[in-house]
């Protein structure tokens, strides 16, 4: 799989895709998210899987969400995600609240091909009065009392995440953030940064084929170095918290989400990353 | 006047909680992200000889999972984890918690991040410890805007566990399922019934003798400020700077 520039990788998400995007923990693209920006994407429906981070709250602040299905958006010790908040109140985008199993559950019927799976818990928690996709039924295998939730399969149509690398026939290797195989699975379509491109097939290799992705899954790769930035990408680099905390103040205020847009997105463009 | 910081005397609240022998064993114990002085309690429970097999979730490294960030609710539907901690923008007399928002759905007042695992963590657990550090009229409310996880269910609904306490910046409280309440267990030094009363919006149950929470031994400060930061020094640098006064060295 020969890879394609960030911006050719941001040109293959129409507007108005389903997006699976993993949060700041479990290796964000914010670099194709920040590329999106830049293509000027619009009506993007995100699910957070299971929640949300850095990577929406600015996809949500350039406009270019129109609803987002998540367990919670959080930019962990900075604090609340200022443009997901503001969106929010101003009514600007439609929010889905799940649960993180749930959208584990979600993915994971996607993934077997079934059309639901059932998860406990759930029951009496206001969540579920405003989930009518949700449904309630008796355990058909339990006591005539039990009842269990089901939750419907969710196909995404893209999934985006960074990997560590990808090898010369497009596999991609996650690590341990088996999350990501689960939306690559799920997902129609995954477009994927890397940090760089290896020689060989990652699958010929035990120790690394089970943190690989395979290629069948992977729509198109590019190389994007840094590409989880601020957030840490296993033990290749850490956690920027200093950025994020600046992120988070700047974000407060439309003009300043909007200054920090232009440094860090639009004029961070032209430097080398 | 006292030679511990209020975070020293929570966390030895919580490891007391999680070792009580009153309760249901905990082994496997599982802590969620951005919580420092219950992954302090945990490590201190440890050091005190609790046979604890942790699950500290966002570890920069030593992650404990394998298959991505559903492992953990797939061993808690398993029943496998024991005990995990809960908090609430609003937590309310029944132990509902609001992880959403106030005012009407979504939180058309004030929005909160969202319920996490909540909606199935708080069922799926035979203990949950409910930590918040501000008690207040505006967290500590008669009835939540919005139940994220319910503290109590109806009979029939599948359901491990309760809050076995409530911790907060003033007093621990025991939550009784039974009659869906809270009594007031201990006050922190410096409260009193009265004050904690004043500063709680729902009615709880008020025994006779109200103990004062103990302040931390000796023993459990040395512990805290040696190997139990040392632990938690990676994944919590601005809380170890701030309360244990010790920053990792280049």
């Amino acid at each position: 799989m020969t890879p394609i520039s960030l911006a050719a990788l941001a040109e293959r998400v129409p507007d108005g895709a389903l997006i699976a995007l993993p949060p700041d923990n479990s290796l964000p693209s914010v670099a194709l998210a920040k590329a999106l920006i830049r293509r000027g994407a619009r009506n993007l429906r995100l699910v957070g899987v299971p929640v949300s981070g850095l990577a929406t709250d600015i996809l949500i602040g350039a406009g270019c969400v129109a609803e987002l299905e998540t367990s919670a958006v959080s930019l962990g010790e900075a604090g609340f995600a200022p443009r997901f908040t503001a969106a929010l109140r101003e009514g600007r985008i439609r929010l889905r609240d799940a649960t993180c199993p749930a959208i584990h559950t979600r993915l994971q019927a996607a993934e077997k091909g079934v059309p639901f799976l059932p998860l406990r818990g759930i029951l009496g928690s206001d969540i579920l009065a405003h989930r009518p996709d949700w449904k309630v039924i008796r355990n058909p295998f339990g006591p005539e009392d039990d009842e269990i939730v089901l939750l419907p399969a969710l196909s995404p149509d893209i999934a985006v995440f960074h990997a560590v690398m990808a090898d010369a026939v497009g596999n991609v290797w996650v690590g341990r953030r088996r999350e990501c195989a689960t939306i690559a699975h799920a997902a129609r379509e995954s477009l994927v940064t890397v940090e760089r491109i290896v020689p060989g097939n990652l699958l010929e290799d035990e120790r690394l084929a089970p943190g690989a992705i395979h290629a069948t899954y992977i729509t198109a790769i590019a190389v994007a170095p840094r590409g989880a930035h601020p957030a840490a990408l296993l033990d290749e680099y850490g956690y920027d918290a200093a950025y994020v905390s600046e992120y988070a103040r700047m974000a407060q205020s439309e003009e300043g989400f909007r200054a920090w847009l232009e440094r860090e997105v639009f004029a961070a463009e032209a430097l080398p990353a | 006047m006292s030679d511990w910081r209020i975070e020293e005397l929570l966390a030895v609240a919580l490891a007391r909680l999680i070792m009580d022998p009153s309760a249901p064993p905990a082994r496997r114990v599982a802590v969620g992200a951005a919580s420092p002085i219950p992954a302090a309690a945990c490590w201190l429970a440890t050091e005190l000889g609790a046979p604890l097999e942790l699950f500290l979730l966002h570890r920069r490294r030593g992650n404990p999972f394998t298959e991505g960030t559903r492992e953990l609710f797939d061993l808690t539907g398993q029943g496998r984890i024991d005990l995990f901690f809960l908090s609430g923008g609003q937590i309310d007399g029944q132990a509902n918690l609001n992880l959403i928002g106030t005012g009407a759905w979504p939180g058309r007042e004030v929005r909160f991040p969202g319920s996490f695992g909540s909606a199935f963590m708080y069922l799926m657990t035979p203990r949950t410890l409910l930590f918040r550090q501000e008690h207040s009229p505006r967290v500590l409310v008669p009835r939540v805007d919005i139940v994220s996880a319910p503290g109590i269910s109806p009979p029939g609904v599948y359901r491990r566990g309760h809050a076995q306490a409530l911790v907060t910046g003033r007093c621990v409280f025991r939550f009784h399922p039974d009659r869906g309440r809270f009594s007031l267990a201990s006050v922190h030094p410096g409260q009193t019934p009265q004050s904690v009363r004043a500063a709680t919006g729902f009615d709880f149950d008020l025994p006779e003798r109200v103990p004062q929470t103990p302040p931390p031994t000796r023993q459990e400060l040395a512990l805290l400020r040696g190997p139990v930061c040392d632990r938690m020094l990676e994944t919590y640098p601005e809380f170890c700077a701030r309360v244990f006064e010790r920053r990792i060295v280049a």
